[in-house]
């Protein structure tokens, strides 16, 4: 469909299209949201366990494409398990096991290299974890680590992800100082720029606010919107006023890791299905 | 109180808290001088050491080699020969103690192979020192041809620190922060390019610290070496090659003692040896437990 | 832009499982590294049996009255099983040779307890007044002081004790000399004293605070709390210290060469000069040809001395490993 719409624009190249081209820049974007990937990750059957805990039970939905979708729920629904499943790190917990299927980039991500996965899907932890190293090796060290030594290269790519990460004017005169005398809000944005410099497609974001005084919190918000018209972000939150604010899409989990609703926000906030997931989103638990 | 409880059982609670406070009060005492002993011992050896010593500590006596059947000169081969035994022996056993802490650390996870190690670690710590030195004897000295030398002291002394060095390598290691190493795994590092990048060089502060104790602990070991590196009468001071004897500071010290004719005129270089091998072990260990508590301390994390 | 060049590189499959197989060669191959330990100490205990064995073994087969002659080496000699437990010590004799071990046993064993019996006391008192009663201060002070104790080498300690210690007991005493079982015994104890406190200390910290609490609630004063409450409690732990202080003192070479006397006669009078294991096998390596039944002899007492070394490493290990489940940092 792409190709007839190609041939169209292009059999209406010069004249017409002048006036149509934004139109069909849009129209040709939204085909393919439509058509080619609007889901970046198929989730489907997902079971979880902790040795004989079962902590996430038959898990499905489909992560559309860009945008942010947020994952809540009350503490200990298995929303952080949930999004550690996305990039495999729970692998580092001895005895836990994860079953079913979750599709992306046309394989089972369950299944492949969790190495070159952790390269398209990055992830920010709830405190900031920047390594003991210079604010520039911090960012430049996934590149490096990839293979790439040339300076320049990397210097292009740090800068570019301090600035999609709104710090770079903060810090470009200091890349040279660790990374740990920087503040908590600064620290988590550098760990923002480590997990871009990259190029995910996906960003998860595991309650990258929790640590963090209400101002700093608000430019991390700021910063995943803005990015999330690049890639697509995946934030677990239980701030139910920044999951209103920011996502377009949420999902909602309850007790023992089960996936109660799945939709667009404003629907799941007004209009949830399930009457629990409405307590919840009122404020009555969690 | 007392007015309500009757008189005579006043009096004999009263007397039993005296009782009770004397007693203690004596046994805390006791404790105390007891306790002094160690520091006093201490403070004792310390004195007597620098009073006797160091007054034998010329440049001469630090850089010329023995003359007059050891009666004058200096041990400056001794102080050669001991660096290169415990920097050597260092060498040897380095790469097999971070392996084994790395592996023990990073990889090994819930299984029969980790405890059996781990004893393996403990038993050896326990292994006394002169049986190292039988086994260097048989091993390196006779079976491997080393003969005494160098290379025998060398191999012989790394056994021998083999679990000081896995043990404070594997503390320096765990004590990186996990959060670290997520961070890194998270960036798609394979578990090698995490612990090169993040890992080692976050704990190279504490596996250098056991570097310094082991050495600390290399330099003062007379039985070890004492058949397999060193011998009484050398013929030259400096060895050349790897498989050359060497004379080391603490068989010198015996070796006046036991084996030299004029024990009485050497009393001077034999203060001096103790006094600089108790500077130079004093120093190494004071350098590893300050370091220890800087990195302790310091850690932002 | 490079990154994602590596990118599409890494992605073709059989990149991907190359990849794969990289990543367990760097486990196998520290996994090699780690076994150093298990071979080390494998050759250790193979090498000193191995050659021990040879005297013992050759010695299995000879009916009673008729001796063997050892095939290593050029030293003809006669040797029974029996005679390793006699009392005579004395190789390379052109007469005859004795290879009785029990002086060296026995001399071991007296220093060793004298050791103990100085030592415990006062590394004891030392660990629970610097524990429980002093100031706080003091307790890193102590710490550093003991790692700096213990650090010192076994010939500074020897020579102390015989330019100090002996001239001292001589005179004290009344012995011959000075060189004598009770001034290696105090040096040992001197030397086992950091490790000693150090563990007990330890052992004590460990005893939860509620039980502190809970005897001082009853009217109990601080020292009644100690003597019957902590310690007692404590005991696993403290007698692993114990144990494992008496450890060094068996292991230990050079001090017990320079003081003990080394005289190799059988006798339990501390007063007298004795030979312990330690310097039995020092003083003699330099004698014994290689492949004699002297060397072979010399092999079969590093073989009991390490028996004994690792039979008290374990039994201290034992008590360590329920100090630490106490502690709660193991599972029971």
């Amino acid at each position: 469909m792409v190709e007839r719409l190609k041939e169209h624009h292009d059999a209406h190249a010069g004249s017409e299209s002048q006036l149509l081209g934004d139109e069909m820049t849009v129209t040709r974007d939204w085909v393919k949201r439509k058509f080619f990937g609007e889901t970046i990750v198929d989730v489907e059957g997902l079971d979880f366990f902790y040795g004989k805990n079962h902590a996430l039970q038959d898990v499905s939905l489909r992560i559309p494409r860009d945008g942010v979708t947020a994952i809540m729920g009350p503490s200990g629904c298995g929303k952080s398990t949930f999004l550690r499943t996305l990039n495999r790190m729970y692998e580092v917990v001895p005895g836990a096991r994860a079953t079913g299927t979750v599709e992306f980039e046309g394989e089972n991500l369950l299944k492949t290299d969790p190495v070159i996965l952790r390269h398209k899907i990055g992830m920010v932890f709830q405190r900031p974890n920047p390594f003991p190293k210079s604010i520039f090796d911090n960012v430049a060290y996934g590149p490096r680590i990839h293979g790439l030594r040339n300076r320049k290269r990397l210097t292009e790519i740090a800068e570019d992800a301090l600035r999609r990460a709104a710090l770079w004017d903060e810090v470009k005169d200091r890349l040279k100082e660790s990374a740990l005398s920087l503040s908590g809000g600064q620290q988590q944005r550098l760990c923002i720029a480590r997990a871009l410099a990259v190029a995910p497609k996906v960003l998860l974001m595991d309650e990258p606010c929790s640590a963090l005084d209400p101002k700093a919190s608000d430019r991390i918000e700021q910063t995943a919107r803005e990015l999330a018209e690049e890639l697509t972000v995946i934030i677990v939150t239980h701030n139910l006023q920044q999951a209103g604010r920011m996502s377009d899409h949420v999902a909602v989990f309850l007790a023992g890791g089960i996936l109660a609703e799945f939709g667009p926000t404003r629907q799941v906030f007004d209009d949830p299905e399930c009457e629990q997931v409405g307590d919840y989103l009122q404020g009555r638990f969690g | 109180m007392s007015d309500r409880m009757p008189p005579q059982v006043s009096t004999a609670a009263e007397w039993e808290r005296r009782k009770r406070s004397v007693s203690q009060w004596i046994a805390f005492s006791l404790l105390g001088v007891g306790s002094l002993f160690g520091f006093f011992f201490l403070a004792f050896i310390l004195y007597w050491i620098i009073r006797q010593g160091a007054p034998a500590i010329t440049w001469e006596f630090l850089t010329d080699v023995p003359r007059n059947m050891a009666t004058a000169g200096g041990i400056a081969p001794m102080i050669v020969g001991s660096v290169y035994l415990t920097l050597g022996s260092l060498l040897v056993a380095m790469p097999f103690a971070l392996g084994s802490a790395i592996w023990l650390s990073e990889y090994a996870w819930k299984g029969w192979w980790v405890r059996a190690i781990r004893i393996g670690v403990n038993t050896l710590a326990g292994v006394p020192s002169i049986v190292f030195g039988l086994v260097g004897l048989g091993l390196f000295v006779y079976a491997l041809n080393f003969g005494v030398s160098l290379l025998s002291g060398m191999c012989t002394l790394a056994m021998l620190t083999l679990p000081i060095l896995i043990r404070a390598s594997e503390e320096a290691l765990r004590a990186v922060p996990r959060s670290f190493r997520e961070g890194s795994l998270a960036l798609g590092a394979t578990r090698w390019t995490m612990i090169r990048t993040v890992v080692l060089p976050t704990a190279l502060p504490g596996i250098l610290t056991g570097s310094v104790l082991g050495m600390a602990r290399a330099i003062g070991e007379t039985a070890p070496i004492m058949f397999t590196a060193t011998a009484f009468m050398i013929s030259q001071p400096y060895p050349t090659s790897l498989l050359d004897k060497v004379s080391t500071l603490p068989y010198h010290l015996y070796a006046l003692v036991q084996f030299n004719p004029f024990y009485t005129e050497t009393k001077h270089i034999q203060y001096g040896i103790v006094f600089v091998l108790m500077v130079v072990v004093t120093l190494l260990n004071l350098t590893a437990i300050i370091w220890r508590t800087r990195v302790r301390r310091k850690k932002a994390w | 832009m490079e990154v994602s060049v590596a990118h599409k590189r890494a992605t073709q499959p059989e990149a991907a499982r190359t990849r794969m197989k990289h990543r367990n060669t760097d486990r196998t191959v520290f996994f090699i590294l780690a076994l150093i330990s298990l071979v080390t100490l494998g050759t250790i205990i193979y090498f000193i049996f191995a050659q021990a064995v040879p005297f013992v073994g050759k010695l299995r087969l000879v009916p009673e009255g008729q001796g063997t002659i050892v095939k290593w080496g050029e030293t003809f000699t006669e040797a029974r099983l029996g005679d390793l437990f006699t009392t005579k010590w004395l190789p390379e004799s052109d007469v005859e040779e004795f290879f009785g071990m029990l002086p060296m046993i026995v001399a071991t064993t007296v220093v060793t307890l004298g050791a103990m019996l100085l030592a415990i006391p006062f590394g004891l008192s030392a660990a629970v007044f610097v524990g429980e009663i002093g100031p706080r201060w003091l307790k890193d002070i102590f710490k550093t002081v003991l790692e700096l104790l213990a650090a010192v080498p076994s010939v500074v300690y020897g020579f102390f004790g015989l330019i100090v210690l002996s001239p001292y007991v001589r005179e004290t005493f009344g012995t011959v000399g000075g060189k004598v079982g009770l001034t290696a015994s105090i040096i040992l104890s001197i030397m086992a004293l950091p490790t000693i406190a150090s563990l007990a200390e330890d052992a004590l910290h460990a005893v939860p605070n509620t039980y502190r609490e809970a005897s001082l609630a009853l009217g109990a004063t601080k020292w009644q709390t100690i003597w019957r409450t902590l310690i007692p409690s404590a005991a696993s732990g403290i007698i692993g210290a114990g144990v494992l202080g008496m450890g060094r003192a068996v292991g230990e070479t050079m001090a017990v060469l320079f003081v003990a006397g080394n005289a190799p006669f059988l006798t339990w009078n501390i007063l007298r000069s004795m030979r312990p294991i330690t310097s039995a096998i020092a003083l003699d390596m330099a004698e014994s040809v290689r492949g004699s039944a002297h060397y072979h002899a010399l092999f079969a007492m590093g073989a009991v001395l390490l028996i004994i070394a690792l039979l008290m490493n374990w039994t201290a290990e034992w008590f360590h490993v329920r100090l630490l489940r106490r502690q709660g940092l193991r599972e029971g």
